[in-house]
């Protein structure tokens, strides 16, 4: 068995399969990430990656075009976050309970607009998903060149957004404001920044991410909708954050560390270990809480995150 | 005085401000004026109405009534950003500074320029204003490491670098020690100096006699009065923000010592951030006497009497209550030994702000008899227990099943008085006692600490308020970096010895 762990094959394939399967994590903990460096919990997350998967899958299933796809599916993101700013920041409601019933909500509509369009066949419908794209002369470099230069075109964009967010987040005007009203939203407020808009903004930001993230499941990662298809994936998002401590390149760090779980698991179940494999399916949750627990003591959440903000109208 | 009042034009003008809120006026119909190169002192008692007019003008609230104006046009501001834009800044009496991130990063937000941040631009900017106005920050500090004092000039360098002329501060005084006051004020000074115009609020009546030119007195929202500093008195000012005269002194009385009630010896313990906080303190405090704690704000105050009150278990050093030695870290067990407690945060650990005035009382009793008996409690027995607390130390409020976050500052502090007290413990440790209260609160307070000296309590009394010290105390200790600097009986005491130790100077 160890021989055929080490084979350059399973290599090459372990890591591709490891970057291939964080790509829709990666990019929902930036997603994330974005909203609550804001003070905003979007709960939402899992909902709305579902429905991003639904969204984009139909809309290629319609016309053909993958990449309308993925637009589709980031703008049904930013709508149910805009529903999600209404109610959590607007009205100022419980986050948990607005994200929780955004989730849940946004599952069923995912399912229902779906069985609206295909009905129930007993074969699902299938389209013809994103391949690989390899890079020119990168691609031949050995063993790397077949993992990490032969990925999706949404897997690079989504590598490219991890140094992009930091950015924003750190050098720019408006990543200073985000941060400041995450922190302390009063005092974003008293130096003119709006507190309100600009956590709109970011849970839109944060919604059309969870929304590529998983039309990422639908139109590369598979062939078809399934509605377990994001399986927990937006949770592990928000466990990445926190491993993250609220910092774009950690919490891709995590969500990487999970992929690889993830891939490593699939492969040892083909192995032929003679295990039930659900075991298998559990190790990279399991590994996850046990890495949460060692590093969330030292996590610094945002001062300001699950606090609706208006101005108080009393003395 | 008279003649530059009439022939300069006022920088702020507020005509008949009227501020309502959902079923109280806050402000009405209240009339300020702002000269250049003036300290104008807003005074008042808590809920008078002068930081809800303060925030009228900063455009955190709506008016109601009335109109602004500034350099003589008419203004209508719908957010801070409008003030700003008019050269007012507020410095808020809770800063409004993010912890975690540098002295820069505060001062740029809202500023920043370009869309990428620029930071050497800012910084070469904030230490030239520093330079200006004497300021010595790090730009690169991170805000939770610098001291109460210097997170307010950083509050006021957010001001400048703002350009901001017209600088609103609300009690900027009460969370300084003497010698950080005495800075302030001559950065007040300087900054009027060179063109600005402040507001002061404060009911710190000494305060406002020493910093402002003029004074404008709100009661109950409305403005009562309007003098010239020079032409009125501390009595005077006194009575007009109360509205009756005051009792000047109290009578401490004399002091009949018995047996040790509280020892601490040795104590230390870490705070929060790891740092000692708490660095070998010793003292004895006997029956009958008050023992005030003197010092800055944050030099081991708040970690001493988490400590005597068993919530934090002390890394070294142990406590005797009566000759017993009490466990450390044991809530159970101080509360068994009848410690009196009156916490720092009477929102946060002293009160539960949702539960009722009743339910608040018996916080400490209801496991005990009469309220409490085979494991269930008497409703009967609570209603007659509350109702004996409301009517002893007069608390105002709807009624006992009123929830406590109904009741005013004042009010919550009789309920916590009332819960602690009513048993007639033999040791109180009060914690801050009157912090934001209000005159009138506070002489209650203040009365009810030695009326229990007088019936025999040994009362510690934890206090950054130097006037609260001297007021009340038998023998003075001060705490400076978790150490005790020096103890002087209340006679021997003086307001400058005590003043250089709370600043770590001994003579």
């Amino acid at each position: 068995m160890m021989s055929e762990i080490f084979t350059v094959t399973f290599i090459t394939g372990l890591i591709a399969a490891t970057l291939r399967m964080s790509t829709p994590i990666i990019l929902a903990t930036l997603g994330e990430i974005i909203t609550e460096r804001s003070g905003v919990l979007n709960l939402g997350i899992e909902g709305t990656m579902v429905f991003g998967a639904a969204l984009g899958f139909l809309t290629t299933l319609a016309t053909g075009n993958l990449w309308l796809g993925v637009f589709v599916a980031a703008l049904g993101g930013i709508v149910l976050s805009l529903l999600m700013a209404v109610l959590a920041v607007y009205m100022g409601l419980s986050q948990h309970v607005s994200g929780l019933g955004i989730t849940i909500f946004a599952s069923g509509l995912a399912m229902f607009i779906y069985r609206l369009v295909v009905g129930s066949p007993i074969v699902p419908p299938v389209i013809t998903p994103f391949t690989p794209v390899a890079i020119p002369l990168l691609f031949r470099i050995p063993i790397l060149g077949g993992s990490f230069f032969t990925q999706y075109s949404l897997t690079y964009i989504t590598w490219a957004l991890i140094p992009l967010v930091s950015i924003f987040l750190f050098k720019t005007r408006a990543g200073l404001r985000v941060r400041t009203i995450g922190q302390n939203p009063f005092a974003a407020d008293t130096v003119g920044v709006n507190v309100n808009l600009t956590r709109t903004l970011c849970l839109a930001a944060g919604g059309a991410f969870f929304g590529v993230a998983g039309a990422f499941l639908t139109l590369a990662h598979q062939n078809m909708f399934l509605i377990d298809v994001i399986g927990g994936r937006g949770w592990i998002a928000i466990a990445m954050t926190i491993f993250g401590n609220w910092n774009p390149v950690m919490g891709a760090v995590g969500a990487l560390m999970f992929g690889f779980l993830d891939a490593f698991q699939l492969r040892m179940q083909t192995l032929g270990v003679d295990l039930p494999f659900h075991i298998f399916l559990m190790i990279p949750y399991l590994i996850t809480i046990l890495a949460l627990i060692s590093v969330s003591r030292k996590a610094t959440v945002p001062a300001g995150l699950l606090r609706p903000y208006r101005r108080e109208e009393k003395g | 005085m008279e003649g530059r009042i009439l022939e300069k034009q006022a920088v702020i003008e507020m005509r008949g401000v009227t501020k309502r809120f959902v079923d109280v006026i806050a402000n009405d119909k209240v009339d300020l004026k702002l000269f250049p190169n003036e300290v104008v002192g807003l005074l008042g008692e808590n809920g008078a109405g002068k930081t809800t007019l303060m925030n009228v003008l900063f455009g955190y609230y709506n008016l109601d009534g009335g109109e602004m104006l500034i350099g003589g046009e008419k203004v209508s501001f719908s957010s801070p950003k409008d003030a700003i834009n008019h050269g007012i800044a507020m410095i808020h009496q809770h800063f409004t500074l993010v912890q975690t991130q540098t002295v820069l990063e505060n001062v740029m937000i809202g500023m920043e320029g370009s869309f990428f941040l620029n930071y050497k631009k800012a910084k070469e900017k904030l230490l030239g204003i520093e330079k200006e106005f004497g300021f010595h920050l790090d730009p690169d500090a991170v805000v939770w490491t610098l001291s109460i004092g210097e997170q307010q000039k950083l509050e006021i360098l957010k001001a400048l670098y703002r350009d901001a002329k017209i600088l609103i501060m609300d009690e900027p005084t009460a969370v300084l020690a003497p010698t950080e006051t005495i800075e302030l004020f001559e950065t007040l000074h300087n900054l009027v100096k060179s063109g600005h115009s402040i507001i002061f609020i404060s009911h710190h009546l000494q305060e406002v006699m020493d910093i402002c030119d003029r004074v404008v007195v709100l009661r109950n929202g409305k403005r009562v009065a309007e003098t010239e500093v020079s032409e009125t008195t501390i009595p005077e000012l006194a009575s007009l923000m109360v509205g009756r005269e005051l009792l000047e002194r109290l009578d401490k009385g004399k002091s009949k010592t018995g047996e040790v009630i509280l020892e601490a010896k040795d104590l230390r313990v870490k705070n929060n951030r790891g740092i000692t906080a708490v660095d070998g303190l010793s003292f004895v405090l006997k029956e009958g006497e008050v023992l005030g704690v003197a010092g800055v704000s944050g030099n081991g105050q708040t970690e001493l009497s988490e400590m005597l009150f068993g919530e934090v278990k002390p890394e070294e050093g142990e406590i005797y209550i009566s000759g017993k030695k009490v466990p450390g870290g044991s809530l159970s067990s101080v509360i068994k030994e009848s410690m009196a407690r009156i916490p720092e945060d009477r929102i946060k650990t002293g009160l539960f702000m949702d539960l009722s005035v009743k339910e608040n009382m018996i916080l400490e009793s209801h496991v005990k008899e009469p309220i409490s008996k085979n494991g269930l409690i008497n409703i009967k027995e609570i209603r007659s227990f509350a109702d004996n607390c409301i009517k002893s130390f007069s608390v105002k409020t709807d009624g006992m099943d009123a929830p406590v976050k109904s009741l005013s500052g004042g009010n919550l502090q009789k309920v916590i008085l009332a819960r602690e007290l009513v048993g007639d413990p033999k040791l109180v440790v009060a914690c801050q006692p009157t912090r934001g209260l209000d005159v009138g609160a506070m002489e209650y307070v203040h009365q009810a600490m030695l009326n229990q000296k007088e019936s025999g309590a040994g009362v510690l009394l934890i206090s950054d308020d130097l006037d609260e010290i001297f007021l009340l105390s038998d023998r003075i200790i001060v705490m400076y970096e978790g150490k005790i600097m020096g103890e002087v009986s209340a006679e021997e005491a003086d307001r400058d010895k005590i003043g250089l130790w709370m600043s770590g100077v001994t003579s």
